[in-house]
């Protein structure tokens, strides 16, 4: 479906009302002033524009939002572990409007046909266009996972994200997936494109051996007679949850003492406004925020959370606001504070969905963006077959472009078992849309693409679930490490998040009978972290089959029994 | 960047072990001095925590907030753990690092004599997840710091 204009998307939500839709009359969308949408009256001194977790995604496209996003412990009913109908509830958004669209998955494939697709580099330059003009010397920051996630950012090694953001005009941005594009690219990067434009921000990224910086851990402006400071905070479990290899001289962590430093620092030398451009994940955010001292707001991402307004975090010395900006180029995340005679008065926030439809398409970023794509253009659009059903990756367990990816890797490589890695980006294919090559790489680009087929004892299996079980569902965030379940091909079985590692994964059964602990079963997978891996690359194989399928139907999506979770907030 | 090209290039050129060599040479570090300090068999040798602690004298240690234990949350290489310990405690002569589930749970044991500052970094195997202790002997008594590090397989996360 192409973007349509501001003038069909209009008439479509006429007669959509007309019809009686349940539209949101405060947004004054059905009075055809789509664009007040937009109108956010400048607050303040001090302005910062946030996106983050764009995963690459120049285009405008569909993103469904979660309906299992599991709080356990303390984290249980609170955002973000907030979905559907608590979230609407929780934020007082009105159901059924284009609101309630943007931050749930509620109805998404009727509202996404009405309100059409979201995100997309042009529109989103229009929107920060529009933005600074009402906001004077304001900061554009990026919180990272934006040199990855589609195939023309894989095949440039970065470049055209590169040269889309220093086009849009990121002011500082922090990292994750970034450093899959390996330790020297990154260099390159920092030294070559960004220098005197973007500063690359990462408090707690240090050498292995002598623990010394390698990138500037903060970066201070004056604006409008204001002194900020703008901390960066990278990913810090990059070397565990991605392959080491590609980095093997750099450590991260989460690193509170050095931040603490580094913030306490910034104070001494005069900033009024400290900002943590963090790529913790929003749970990891919101401890750091109650334990590290003097930090304003944390403009947070990786976990992909959409979370309409901040959250308030006390600490010993005082509060901080902590926000996460949800993914895919979907939200511009605005935070306006208010400081007088050098201190905080007030603060407004604001994340702001960006509707395709209702922002005109920036004519320089649509250039840049159709020579990058004009080399790869017949590749990209290929169409491989069509899905009857909607295809989505967001969930804890499981999703069902993942379960499309298990179906295939599995039947292909004559698996009994298959596991998906839990990532989190990844865009969304309608009912009777056709799947091209490039919505196939949206959930599979990466620099360790080896399909793998591993011989695997059940026992080791079932250490592999809990491993990463542990990384989602441990109830102390800093052991947490942001991403999804692995998604789990073939076999059955039971979840009790609550339970500590080892005891989380129970009665597991492929074809009815219980695994075996001593037996050996083939395990399809992909994403090996290992160095050395080999293996066709997945999409290769997944192209393969959707090729030969031609047409694919609604997936079954294989997920665990869950024990314990009934009324949890984080279940649609 | 800033990466102090210097002592970089001085310790590459000379590689690690001829570096210690120099300091050993230079009478920084004297192996006598640390091979002196009683090779404790029964504490290096034992299985478990309780019987390393009872090796090294040191029983059941009180908890301290004056010893400071740095250990990551998730170790990123279960093969090279880094681990800091500093002893705030008056008249520290020795630190110990233990790993409950190591095969032999006592890592190192550092003594510090004529006044030396009872800081040491080290790095430390683990095969996984388990409480790391810091245990100091100050005087006659033992303290402990303790912290888990969690070693996982990896891979499947953001």
């Amino acid at each position: 479906m192409s973007s349509m204009n501001r003038r069909e998307f209009l008439q479509i939500l006429a007669a959509a009302s007309a019809a009686g839709f349940a539209l949101d009359s405060r947004l004054a969308w059905a009075g055809g002033k789509g664009d007040a949408f937009y109108d956010l009256p400048r607050f303040g001194n001090v302005h910062l524009m946030h996106f983050t977790d764009c995963h690459a995604q120049l285009l405008p496209l569909y993103f469904r939002e979660p309906s299992v996003n599991l709080g356990i412990g303390g984290a249980a009913g609170r955002a973000p572990h907030l979905v559907g109908e608590h979230l609407l509830k929780a934020f007082g958004i009105k159901p059924g409007g284009i609101e309630a669209h943007a931050f749930t998955y509620l109805n998404f494939e009727k509202a996404a046909k009405t309100y059409g697709k979201v995100g997309g580099f042009a529109h989103l330059a229009t929107l920060v266009k529009r933005l600074r003009a009402g906001r004077p010397n304001a900061l554009l920051l990026d919180g990272g996972d934006t040199w990855q996630g589609s195939a023309t950012a894989l095949w440039s090694k970065g470049q055209d994200m590169v040269d889309a953001c220093k086009l849009l005009g990121v002011d500082m941005m922090s990292a994750h997936w970034e450093f899959t594009l390996g330790d020297k690219r990154v260099l390159e990067i920092v030294e070559k494109d960004l220098k005197g434009r973007t500063e690359f921000l990462a408090q707690n990224v240090k050498t292995a051996d002598f623990g010394d910086k390698v990138f500037e851990p903060y970066a201070m402006r004056e604006m409008n007679g204001v002194k900020v400071a703008v901390v960066g905070q990278a990913f810090p479990y990059t070397p565990i949850a991605n392959p080491r290899w590609m980095i093997p001289e750099w450590t991260f962590g989460i690193q509170d003492d050095n931040m603490q430093k580094t913030v306490d620092e910034a104070r001494a030398k005069g900033a009024q406004v400290v900002v943590l451009l963090s790529h913790n994940g929003m749970d990891v955010d919101l401890k750091m925020a109650s334990r590290v001292t003097g930090i304003d707001a944390i403009l947070g991402g990786h976990t992909h959370d959409g979370v309409p307004r901040p959250v308030v975090v006390s600490n010993a010395r005082g509060k901080t606001l902590v926000t996460n900006a949800g993914s895919n180029g979907k939200f511009l995340g605005v935070l306006d504070f208010d400081v007088k005679g050098g201190r905080i008065s007030d603060f407004r926030y604001k994340l702001l969905p960006i509707f395709s439809g209702l922002l005109p398409a920036d004519a320089e970023m649509n250039a840049l963006i159709d020579k990058v794509r004009a080399p790869h253009k017949a590749k990209l659009e290929e169409k491989l077959a069509v899905s009857e059903g909607l295809l989505y990756r967001r969930g804890n367990f499981n999703g069902s472009w993942d379960q499309l990816i298990l179906d295939a890797i599995m039947e292909v490589q004559g698996a009994d078992i298959g596991f998906s890695p839990g990532f989190r980006w990844g865009t969304t294919i309608l009912p009777g849309q056709a799947i091209t090559f490039e919505h196939l790489m949206d959930q599979t680009a990466i620099s360790y693409p080896q399909a793998t087929l591993t011989e695997m004892k059940g026992e080791q299996i079932k250490t592999i679930l809990e491993d990463v079980g542990d990384n989602l569902f441990n109830p102390d965030p800093y052991y947490q490490q942001g991403g999804d379940m692995v998604r789990v091909g073939g076999l059955e079985y039971t979840c009790d998040p609550n339970e500590k590692i080892g005891k989380r994964i129970q009665d597991m059964r492929l074809g009815g009978k219980p695994l075996d602990a001593d037996k050996t079963y083939k395990v399809a997978g992909w994403a090996p972290v290992a160095e050395g891996a080999r293996g066709e690359p997945v999409w290769d194989v997944v192209a393969r089959y959707l090729r030969d399928k031609k047409t694919i139907a609604p997936r079954k999506l294989n997920q665990p029994k869950l024990v314990a979770m009934k009324g949890n907030a984080g279940i649609g | 960047m800033e990466m102090n090209p210097a002592r970089r290039t001085v310790l590459r050129g000379a590689g690690s072990l001829g570096a210690l060599s120099a300091l050993v040479l230079a009478g920084v570090l004297k192996p006598t001095a640390v091979y002196a300090a009683d090779w404790n068999k029964a504490a290096f040798e034992a299985k478990d925590t309780p019987a390393a602690l009872k090796g090294l004298g040191a029983g059941s240690p009180a908890d301290s907030k004056d010893l400071v234990l740095k250990v990551p949350d998730i170790a990123e290489n279960g093969a090279v753990v880094p681990v800091d310990v500093v002893s705030n405690i008056p008249n520290t002569t020795s630190i110990a690092i233990l790993v409950d589930k190591n095969p032999t749970a006592l890592t190192c044991l550092y003594a510090f004599t004529n006044g030396a500052l009872p800081e040491v970094s080290a790095r430390i195997k683990m095969g996984q997840t388990s409480l790391v202790r810091a245990v100091a002997k100050a005087g006659d008594k033992y303290f402990v710091a303790q912290k888990e590090c969690k070693v996982t397989v990896g891979g499947c996360g953001g």
